[in-house]
């Protein structure tokens, strides 16, 4: 981007900081002198008078970022109430390049100052985490590198090589890069214009299934038995997610209830008890060893039944997709669910690792016949790892990505949203 | 486990074929071949690129000997130069004689680390070692319970923190004065996931490190690993300092690429790769059978090692006799059978095969599933039957009664045991004719106990593998001799 453009961001995220740091500022105080009302008063209108003052400036900005919305058509995480992130406000950080970046996509995302939440500042930090060490710049030393000029073959090995170490794989580079390859000898594009184009085109190939199964944002659906399952190989983080999940949904007033259906691993049913505890959620599961997943899951689904359940949460285990008797076990599941539960709605999710490399496209083909997917969850994004092979898991297995995960905390779990994969992928600052 | 990345090498070399030299124009093709089979399999890319570089150097000009091909000589580069890569020979474990050795396990989330620690201790149990395991992961909920199930599993004691909010290093002290007190000879330090990215984290692990005194610490990687291969072990050495690694996950499809990365990376060793589920899932690792993996070339050494493990020679006296006299009856069979499951999955074997690398999972699956069938047949027979199958084809009442039992029809019954039949026939004909029609398989010769391994040759569960063309043309010249037989 050009300098203005950069400083116009800078300035606003400046405000965004400011903002949340005086509502902040302004939470602390109504803890303490919660019985003074009256003052309560006063300061809410003072800040409403203060909204429509920035609601103006804002006004002013929105227009220069109506061009970087132009790669941003469906990409508003916003509407997203029935998943309502709650819970204590994380800490507010230092205004660094952590906080401006986020703050600079969520602008692109087209959401005023006074609607960002730390909750997004905090998310979106930790998605950006570990570039630092690996990547620091790349994206940005390619511009400076480049100036005013044209993007030059050099600099598409360049663009190149970020891919593939971001895992997204021989194929699906090739076809990104030979696009802007193909652009390139039609005309001159600018480094900024070509980093755009290939953004779109990374985006465009994420969001076709998600725009394909017609729904885009995954909630379990009201007034009606939800089922979903995680799977995935060993050690992906399932009953992580799971925990997570089933916070979540809780949270959301969805009533819930998980399955513990692997009965393989020593202690996944421990492992699983202390995340149910932790969001209030009740775990069924077998305490006899090597108790068959399929026969867990049946109690599950009644009492799901029995208890007017929302949604529930299937724990499997882990298994490799070259192991055919764990995946019929699977596929005995998820026959048990079809018959007790005709009418529920199934989700089968496939739990993929961010720093899997091209194996996680053999695990989406292989569980997707086994396992009948229905989409795919995408977990450990906080390290450095960017989960690149989900591009070819999307683009060959028509497979939606449905959430991620970066953290190990209970909250670190969001819907997901291309637009900030597809920012943290190429982050550039 | 290599084998796709092996069919992509065999596409890379057919453009060589026929030149007689090979030159810098020749090779090209080939060699971007290979740099795309071996970021496909997730090699790092910064590996990949010097690996190119040094294989290019050394394979132009390379003067084609007559009777070899640019394209086997090309091969024979890329071999070398892999086996220079991952190290030329297996290395062991680093032993202290005066105190107990000490072995701290570090990695990412989710790479196995737990199960590789039981693992790595039973194998250390068999090298009649006096284990310790120590659960010094505090924050994954449950991880001491899951260590201490898998130690009452393998029979190994389980040190855990005495009081909650115990830090790691304070753990690693307790256990390691435990450990001298009670005279164990090895300990091995299991820890938490961490990201090479979390500082506090990674300096939790070298306050461990500094307090364990390891003399191996040990990388433990998911063999699925991506691109980030690189960076994790250039952090975890640079950080922390290992001194070799584990690759986990290895019986999956995976191809395992990180193995050259973490090797050229930081310059140690991979010490042991794990291949599954089951208990005597962990294997040394061999640079060069990894780098004929790679290759196509098959493994065959670990194949005869893993088949030493499991048979008493005796045994197998006893069965070579059984076998050349064609008294092999069901019990030996079933022996047979167990031999084979204890020794992993029938296709984790039938891959080590050389030429069988390709060999499609839903065969080897029918292959399973034939040996279920067989298996609750022969459970259903008596003693008199089961040492003497001839009764079976004299007596029809019998083999409608074994259908029953069994769950089968007594076509199904009818069908085994005329294949049963057949491989006694094929076995007398194998032990005493050597082999025939076997040339296609190297090393299965004079293997001890290989010659009645039912899942070989002319095993009758195994029909499902018939379209194997070196396995074919054998079969359909015996059936007709086994028909006569019965």
């Amino acid at each position: 981007m050009t300098n203005a453009d950069s400083d116009n961001s800078r300035e606003w995220a400046a405000q965004a900081y400011a903002l949340l740091k005086k509502r902040q500022e302004e939470q602390k105080q109504e803890l303490e002198k919660q019985e003074e009302q009256k003052q309560e008063l006063e300061k809410q209108e003072e800040q409403k008078q203060e909204l429509e003052k920035q609601e103006e400036q804002k006004q002013e900005l929105e227009k220069q970022e109506e061009q970087k919305q132009s790669l941003n058509n469906s990409a508003s995480s916003e509407n997203i109430p029935e998943f309502a992130n709650t819970l204590a406000e994380p800490e507010l950080g230092e205004f660094d390049d952590n906080f401006t970046w986020s703050a600079m996509v969520l602008a692109a995302q087209g959401k005023k100052i006074n609607q960002i939440s730390l909750d997004e500042i905090d998310w979106l930090t930790k998605l950006r985490r570990g570039l630092e060490e690996t990547r620091k710049g790349f994206v940005t030393e390619l511009l400076d590198k480049l100036g005013d000029d044209p993007l030059t073959p050099e600099s598409l090995d360049d663009l190149e090589t970020l891919l593939i170490r971001a895992d997204v794989g021989i194929d699906s580079t090739d076809k990104v890069i030979s696009a802007l390859r193909r652009k390139l000898n039609e005309e001159v594009v600018g480094g900024e214009a070509g980093i755009k184009f290939l953004k779109k085109e990374l985006k465009f190939i994420i969001d076709k299934p998600i725009t394909n199964s017609g729904t885009d944002i995954l909630v379990p659906q009201k007034g009606k038995l939800n089922v979903w399952l995680l799977v995935g190989v060993n050690g992906v983080g399932k009953t992580t997610t799971l925990g997570k999940l089933a916070y979540l949904s809780s949270r959301s007033n969805y009533k819930t209830l998980i399955a513990a259906a692997d009965t393989f691993r020593a202690a996944a049913v421990d492992q699983l008890k202390i995340w149910g505890e932790r969001s209030n959620v009740d775990v069924i599961s077998n305490q006899s060893k090597n108790a068959d997943p399929a026969a867990v899951v049946f109690d599950a689904i009644n009492s799901a039944k029995k208890r007017n359940v929302d949604l529930l949460l299937v724990d499997t285990a882990g298994r490799l997709q070259t192991k055919n008797n764990l995946m019929d076990e699977l596929a005995k599941i998820k026959k048990i669910i079809d018959k007790k539960v005709p009418d529920a709605i199934i989700e089968s999710l496939l739990v993929l690792d961010a720093s899997q490399g091209q194996n996680g496209l053999k695990q989406a083909k292989s569980f997707a016949k086994s396992a009948n997917l229905s989409g795919a969850i995408i977990t450990k994004l906080d390290g450095t790892s960017r989960g690149g092979v989900s591009l070819a898991v999307s683009e060959e297995v028509n497979l939606p990505i449905r959430f991620i995960g970066a953290g190990e905390g209970i909250k670190d779990l969001r819907p997901f949203n291309s637009y900030e994969f597809v920012e943290a992928l190429l982050a550039d600052k | 486990m290599f084998d796709e990345l092996s069919s992509r090498f065999e596409d890379a070399v057919k453009g060589l074929r026929g030149e007689a030299k090979i030159s810098e124009n020749n090779i090209n093709d080939a060699l971007n071949q290979v740099k795309r089979a071996l970021l496909d399999a997730d090699v790092s890319l910064s590996v990949v690129k010097e690996f190119i570089s040094d294989v290019k150097d050394k394979a132009i000009g390379e003067e084609v000997v007559r009777g070899v091909n640019p394209g086997q000589k090309f091969i024979e580069v890329v071999n070398k130069e892999l086996i220079n890569i991952m190290g030329n020979e297996n290395s062991p474990l680093k032993e202290n004689e005066n105190s107990p050795t000490v072995i701290l396990m570090a990695g990412l989330q989710g790479a196995g680390k737990t199960t590789a620690t039981g693992k790595l201790g039973l194998y250390l149990k068999e090298k009649e070692k006096k284990v310790l395991l120590v659960a010094a992961d505090i924050y994954r909920p449950a991880a001491v319970e899951q260590l201490q199930t898998l130690g009452s599993q393998y029979d190994l004691e389980v040190f855990s923190a005495k009081e909650k909010n115990s830090k790691p290093e304070e753990i690693a002290k307790e256990a390691l004065n435990y450990a001298n007190e009670n005279d164990f000879n090895s300990i091995i330090i299991d820890t938490a996931g961490r990201l090479q990215i979390d500082d506090s984290m990674m300096s939790e692990m070298v306050r461990i490190k500094e307090v364990s005194n390891p003399d191996e610490v040990l990388l433990v990687v998911d063999s699925m690993i991506g691109q980030e291969a690189a960076d994790l072990t250039k952090s975890f050495h640079e950080k922390v300092g290992i001194s070799g690694a584990i690759l986990t996950k290895l019986d999956g499809d995976s191809r395992g690429g990180a193995a050259l990365s973490i090797r050229k990376i930081s310059g140690k060793p991979i010490k042991f790769i794990g291949v599954g589920e089951k208990i005597e899932a962990l294997q040394p690792f061999h640079p060069e059978r990894m780098a004929s993996r790679i290759l196509g070339m098959g493994d065959v050494l670990t194949l005869v090692e893993k088949a030493q493990k499991e048979v008493e020679l005796a045994d197998a006296e006893a069965m070579q006799k059984k076998l050349q006299e064609a008294t092999f009856d069901f019990n030996d069979f079933v022996k047979q059978m167990r031999l084979i499951k204890r020794m992993g999955s029938l296709g984790g074997l039938i891959k080590l095969i050389p030429g069988m690398n390709k060999i499609d999972e839903g065969m080897i699956k029918d292959g399973e599933d034939q040996l279920k069938k067989i298996e609750s047949m022969i459970s259903s027979m008596t003693l008199e039957e089961k040492q003497k199958p001839e009764v079976l084809a004299a007596q029809p009442s019998r083999r409608q009664r074994i259908a029953q039992g069994s769950g089968y029809e007594a076509k199904d019954v009818d069908k085994v045991l005329a294949d049963f039949q057949r491989m006694r026939g094929f076995m007398k004909q194998m032990s005493n004719g050597g082999m025939p029609g076997m040339g296609g398989m190297p090393g299965m010769g004079g293997m001890p106990g290989m010659g009645g391994m039912p899942g070989m040759g002319g095993m009758p569960g195994m029909g499902g593998m018939s379209s194997n063309k070196p396995m074919k043309k054998q079969k359909n010249n015996k059936k007709k001799k086994g028909f006569a037989d019965l």
